[in-house]
């Protein structure tokens, strides 16, 4: 799962697509998680540092994890190649 | 090191049109008590969801109307609409508070009279009176609001046959301007039938003719249609006393005001546009005053106002099931309450407050009950902020017609407390069982398995 490379984001939330000219916001828990994907992080690694970081379990945070990523998929904002 | 809250990811489509789509923006302040009982602890009693009723809330709204209409008229009495919320222990609050009851069914008034009424402070209304609950209304000398001409007929042979009068009021139909006109209940007003059914009591010798009656409708948005109401009515009581020196008792002017609910589709919210008690009392006590009654013969003035009675005192509370996305990558929220419970979300966009601290991220999500059924839809769109499974929740305002209209459909209704004024918590009614269900049910012997 890649996220799409020319999108913008900033360090208070905010994410820029370009070729849409969307715009977006995102909570804190939701910078975090596309901060590592950018980083090319895997599920396994994201869910260590969040089940460290927050007081969440590592099934629960997956439910919410992967509800997030088809929030991605669904604003188009994940590479096409990697879907 | 503690760990920090966790709250669901989520990301957000920025628009322009945003706002209006979702009417005003509104924060969803939570509401974590109830008169200052934790919303957690009545939970952790009683289940989920639950129904918790505000005795403190219902006597301040009660006082509050009161006042306002005795401020302005010397002579005003509210009787309580049973069939908006008959839980007995809501119904002796108003009783102890001081109003009769208001009654539309046989069986709404043998309620009225367990709990303790006296048969004179009953109002029988509605189009369904059988022979016998008419009788044992007369005997009981209740008043009587009648419906329609074959109902007057049975009056006229239960008085022929009995050595006591029975009470009677019509209730009159009429236009005021609002649509739907309640018009299938009792005679109207505009085509003359109202005058003939007076007619008919007048030259019957065993009626006691002591009012009128109506109810113009529920939620009722302005004020104007009570003053058109409240002048035919006089209208009547006043041709009566020069045809017939007949003196009315009393007018009925029914129920009808608004709650501070919001109607579905409306874009402002219900506390900003729905008219004070004083608003209405303004309308109808200016009316009645200004209309030709005889000096010091004003008439005793009924009101039997319903959900704005009761609405703010009743919460629903209960716990987040799930959340989900649809497949147009809408959030829904599922809840432990659906329609089967929350009738009158087919009417409002109810208050749903989250029970606990959140932060002021927000996300549009639809909130679904738990039926498997389609319609079970508590509110369509809103910005709310990022519930998740196990989260605690309460609609406010829904004291009025959820607790009567309520279904045991796909599951049971869940307990209902009251919160005393000293703040001590009473269960008033039990949750249902499957025995509960079952013990009204047989099984033929040949279907046993
Ligand atoms: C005869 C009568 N009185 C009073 C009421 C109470 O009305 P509301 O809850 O609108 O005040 C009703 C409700 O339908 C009614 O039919």
């Amino acid at each position: 799962m890649k996220l799409k490379k020319n999108l913008a984001i900033s360090e208070t939330g905010f994410v820029f697509d370009p070729s849409t000219g969307d715009s977006y916001t995102l909570n804190t828990t939701g910078l975090e998680i596309i901060q590592m994907l950018r980083e090319g992080k895997n599920p396994e690694i994201i869910t260590r540092k969040m089940t460290k970081t927050y007081d969440v379990d590592a099934n629960t945070f997956e439910r919410y994890y992967y509800d997030f990523i088809g929030m991605l998929k669904q604003m188009q904002l994940v590479a096409p190649d990697e879907e | 090191m503690e760990k920090k809250v966790f709250e669901r990811p989520v990301i957000k489509k920025l628009s322009a049109g945003m706002p209006a789509k979702f009417g005003l923006q509104v924060r969803h302040e939570p509401v974590t008590q109830i008169d200052g009982v934790p919303i957690k602890t009545l939970m952790e009693e009683y289940g989920s969801p639950l129904f918790v009723y505000s005795e403190k809330k219902i006597r301040q709204t009660y006082k509050e109307a009161c006042r306002a209409f005795s401020s302005r008229y010397p002579n005003v009495l509210f009787a309580w609409s049973y069939k908006t919320n008959y839980l007995n222990a809501v119904c002796n609050v108003f009783h102890q508070e001081g109003a009769w009851a208001e009654v539309v069914s046989g069986f709404e008034y043998q309620k009225a009279l367990v709990n303790g009424v006296s048969g004179d402070q009953i109002i029988f209304n509605g189009p369904d009176k059988s022979k016998e609950e008419l009788e044992l209304a007369v005997q009981n000398r209740s008043l009587i609001h009648i419906d329609h001409f074959d109902e007057l007929y049975d009056l006229i042979e239960i008085g022929e046959n009995s050595n006591i009068k029975p009470k009677v009021a019509i209730r009159v139909n009429m236009d005021t301007g609002i649509y739907p006109a309640w018009d299938r209940f009792g005679f109207n007003y505009e085509n003359g039938e109202a005058w003939d059914a007076l007619h008919r009591i007048m030259h019957a010798d065993n009626l006691e003719l002591l009012g009128l009656h109506t109810h113009i409708g529920t939620y009722i948005m302005g004020t104007e249609p009570y003053k058109i109401a409240a002048s035919k009515l006089a209208e009547l009581a006043i041709g009566l006393s020069s045809k017939f020196d007949h003196q009315l008792q009393y007018i009925d002017i029914g129920g009808g005001f608004a709650s501070k609910n919001t109607l579905k589709g409306v874009y402002y919210p219900g506390t900003d546009t729905a008219p004070s008690f004083e608003d209405y009392a303004d309308a109808i006590t200016s009316v009645l005053i200004k209309a030709n009654f005889r000096h010091n013969k004003l008439p005793l003035l009924i009101l039997e106002t319903g959900r704005a009675l009761i609405d703010d005192a009743g919460y629903l509370a209960g716990t987040v099931i799930a959340t989900k996305r649809l497949a147009n990558g809408q959030r829904a929220t599922i809840l432990d309450a659906g329609v089967n419970l929350l009738f009158t979300s087919f009417w409002y966009d109810h208050d749903i407050r989250p029970a606990k601290p959140m932060s002021d991220q927000t996300e549009e999500t639809a909130f679904f009950g738990p039926l498997c059924m389609n319609i079970d839809v508590i509110r369509k769109n809103m910005m709310y902020p990022l519930l998740k499974k196990g989260d605690p929740y309460v609609i406010q305002r829904v004291g009025a017609y959820n607790n009567t209209q309520w279904l045991q459909f796909i599951t049971l209704r869940p307990n209902v407390v009251m919160i005393d004024e000293k703040g001590e918590t009473h269960l008033i009614r039990k949750k249902e069982t499957l025995q509960t269900l079952n013990k009204m049910e047989s099984v033929p012997d040949h279907l046993k398995i």
